[in-house]
């Protein structure tokens, strides 16, 4: 923090209104390449409160609020609107569809799942054999997605290979947490959407819901060529493997865990994180008493991956919001976790200075 | 010069935390170049010269980050679990000591009851002394080195880091010894080669070359059971053709072997099957970079102890200097 601005503010609270927000972007599909239904939630959600708004080439929407003052620092934040799903392969008959997996989605957490499918989100099922047919050898035998089938009934002249589909899960709100199929990113767009609007007088800010991050940081690698961003922040929501051990030791190997507050990255297989601005949003979390975790280091990676090699190089930091079974049909965030994560971007936005990227890197 | 190179292997600066190294070797160069500035990763930029009639901008690029660790966990007794920063064999690190940015040392084991197979990264911690998360010095997130000095061995020198510290000093004594080239040099110092040549892509875009030359370790073949490859240690620098990221400009390879015919200076031809080099993302900057790599023979590759020829050291900065100092083809 430095003098001009380190006066703490009020941090704002997670409202009704953005956990229904929340609930209407987990809810809606956009797998990656079909982002079209989310941004156009994004656009109404932020028109008005945006100098500019562009859909480029690869299906970023980009907005631009300037600042009030002259020669602002440059603040990117992204948060990809995409999300893990299915396309359409092959009509075998009619209401039985092979598919393939867009993004990241282990083959065992398939069988069974109901799914919304094609432009008008036909209700469909991912098939599998009753285990009363099912022999002991077939049962240890993990379901190749080659080997498995959509099945919406038939009825389906207009659902063409080529169209995607998503799990059907429905947004709830279960006591402390929230559950749904896209909450990563979904709860980092809806995070976007509330800083653009809050977002300080002093600073540009270049809010980028990316394309296509689900399938390789597709979207963030040509986002930030638009408006050249001074210093990036990336937020998203990131695996929590946190449940103790099967054989009671230590559990280690975490990633993050939910209710220790928002994640910061160090190093990920894509990026090694700026320090200065780890620093930075540490000694924010301190400061506001916000806790926080280092989301432990190893593979796996952010929009960050792509932004900060982006042109010349752009300081970038990461801060998700942790939460259990990611990609698979139900994934479970703790409320706590995302309003702190939302405090610490608020504040983040509300101090940062150019200052911070003038010490050593 | 081997007191340069001792200090340089020495020096803390694993990817991503490049500081300590790259202020030695800014103080170093400072007095030798007309510009010099840091980019927004860390890249440490320094330009050489103005491009005359006849000369070129050329992008010679030595990475200065090391292998490192980075704590990802520390257990309730005070064990501190590790993510490796860079390409490490677990192999390698047994009864490996390691430091940290903070000065915190420890030794490199892994959890015994695994360790009738190689053990995965995820196996392996560094006791630190401690006997408590509590009382552990390091956090997650911290990031250390592995620490081996510096061993002379005459016509032969060994030591942790010379991937890329050799290309260091090679790039340092280039830069010294150049006098009068019609080329615009800019030498460019790297960070964040080991995890994915990250930083020779920022400073490639910003530099915007005619030509990029890295200058980096290969893989020696003559060790027992070694790799079938073609490098040897003392016979002279590499001239890259290939690896899995690059295949070298034809121009950029006859440069290099023309400058060392006129010069006498032996040389080797490298075909590597695998890795790759700051010049993998050279290449790709902008609209496309004639690119090409001198490499020299380095035994023992991303272990703590890796071993050069002294001869093919000064042979390769004796090269270096000829191919920049003269108009270059492409």
């Amino acid at each position: 923090m430095n003098n001009t601005n380190d006066q703490l503010i009020d941090l704002p609270v997670l409202t009704d209104e953005m956990i229904g927000l929340l609930e209407t972007l987990s809810n809606i599909a956009g797998v990656s390449g079909n982002e079209i239904a989310v941004r156009s939630i994004i656009r109404d959600s932020i028109t008005g409160f945006v100098d500019e708004l562009h859909t480029d080439a690869l299906g970023n929407l980009i907005a631009l609020k300037k600042a009030k003052v002259e020669k602002p620092l440059k603040v990117l934040i992204a948060a990809h609107m995409d999300e893990v799903g299915f396309m359409l392969v092959e009509k075998e008959s009619d209401g039985i569809f092979r598919f393939k997996v867009i993004g990241g989605i282990d083959e065992r957490a398939l069988a069974g799942k109901p799914v919304q499918v094609g432009k008008k989100q036909k209700p469909g099922v991912i098939g599998a054999c009753p285990v009363h047919l099912s022999t002991r050898e077939e049962r240890e035998r993990i379901l190749s997605v080659d080997t498995l089938r959509i099945d919406t009934g038939p009825g389906t002249s207009e659902i063409q290979p080529g169209e995607y589909a998503t799990f059907a899960t429905k947004f709830i709100r279960m006591g402390q947490s929230v559950c749904g199929k896209a909450l990563d990113n979904r709860i980092g767009v809806a995070t976007l959407i509330e800083l653009i609007k809050n977002c300080p007088e002093n600073i540009e800010l270049i809010a980028a819901f990316t394309a296509q991050e689900e399938i390789g940081l597709r979207g963030a690698t040509v986002a930030p060529f638009r408006y050249d961003p001074d210093v990036a922040f990336v937020i998203d929501c990131t695996p929590a493997n946190d449940q103790p051990a099967w054989d009671q030791s230590e559990n280690t190997h975490y990633k993050t865990k939910l209710n220790q507050g928002p994640a910061i990255y160090a190093s990920d297989g894509r990026t090694m994180y700026d320090h200065r601005l780890i620093r930075y949003l540490t000694s924010l979390c301190e400061n506001y008493a916000i806790p926080y975790q280092i989301r432990q280091p190893g593979p796996g990676g952010t929009d960050a991956g792509a932004i900060h090699l982006s042109k010349n190089g752009i300081p970038t930091a990461s801060v998700s919001v942790p939460g259990r079974y990611a990609h698979t049909a139900a994934m479970i965030v703790r409320i706590a976790d995302w309003e702190k994560h939302f405090q610490l971007m608020t504040a983040a936005l509300a101090h940062l200075h150019a200052d911070i990227l003038k010490a050593d890197r | 010069m081997k007191n340069l190179l001792n200090t340089l292997t020495q020096t803390f600066g694993p990817s991503g935390y490049e500081k300590e190294i790259r202020n030695f070797i800014q103080k170093e160069i400072e007095p030798f170049v007309d510009e010099i500035h840091i980019d927004a990763l860390g890249n440490l930029i320094a330009r050489k010269g103005v491009q005359k009639e006849d000369g070129k901008r050329i992008m010679i690029s030595a990475h200065m980050d090391e292998l490192g660790v980075m704590a990802s966990h520390i257990d309730k007794d005070g064990f501190v679990y590790i993510a490796f920063i860079g390409g490490i064999n677990p192999l390698t690190c047994f009864g490996s000591r390691v430091k940290f940015m903070n000065g915190t040392e420890g030794v490199v084991y892994a959890e015994t009851k695994k360790m009738n197979k190689i053990p995965d990264v995820t196996q392996l911690f560094v006791d630190v002394g401690a006997s408590s998360k509590d009382n552990c010095p390091v956090k997650v997130g911290d990031v250390g080195v592995f620490v081996r000095p510096f061993l002379d061995l005459e016509s032969r020198v060994v030591s942790k880091a010379l991937d890329d510290r050799i290309g260091c000093l090679i790039a340092i004594e280039t830069l010294k010894s150049i006098k009068d080239s019609p080329n615009e040099l800019y030498f460019v110092f790297t960070v964040q080669e080991e995890v994915g040549v990250r930083g020779a892509v920022t400073s490639a875009y910003a530099i915007d070359p005619d030509m990029g030359i890295a200058v980096d370790v290969t893989i020696a073949s003559d060790v027992p059971g070694g790799e079938q490859l073609n490098p040897v240690l003392g016979k002279g620098p590499c001239v890259k053709v290939k690896d899995s990221m690059l295949i070298s400009h034809s121009m950029v390879i006859k440069a290099m072997t023309d400058a060392a015919d006129r010069k006498e200076i032996p040389y080797q031809m490298e075909v590597l099957r695998f890795a790759g080099t700051d010049a993998g993302a050279i290449q790709f900057a902008r609209s496309g970079v004639p690119s090409g790599c001198l490499s020299v023979a380095c035994r023992y590759v991303h272990s703590p102890s890796e071993m050069v020829d002294w001869d093919d050291v000064e042979n390769s900065i004796r090269l270096l200097t000829e191919i920049l100092d003269k108009p270059v083809i492409l």
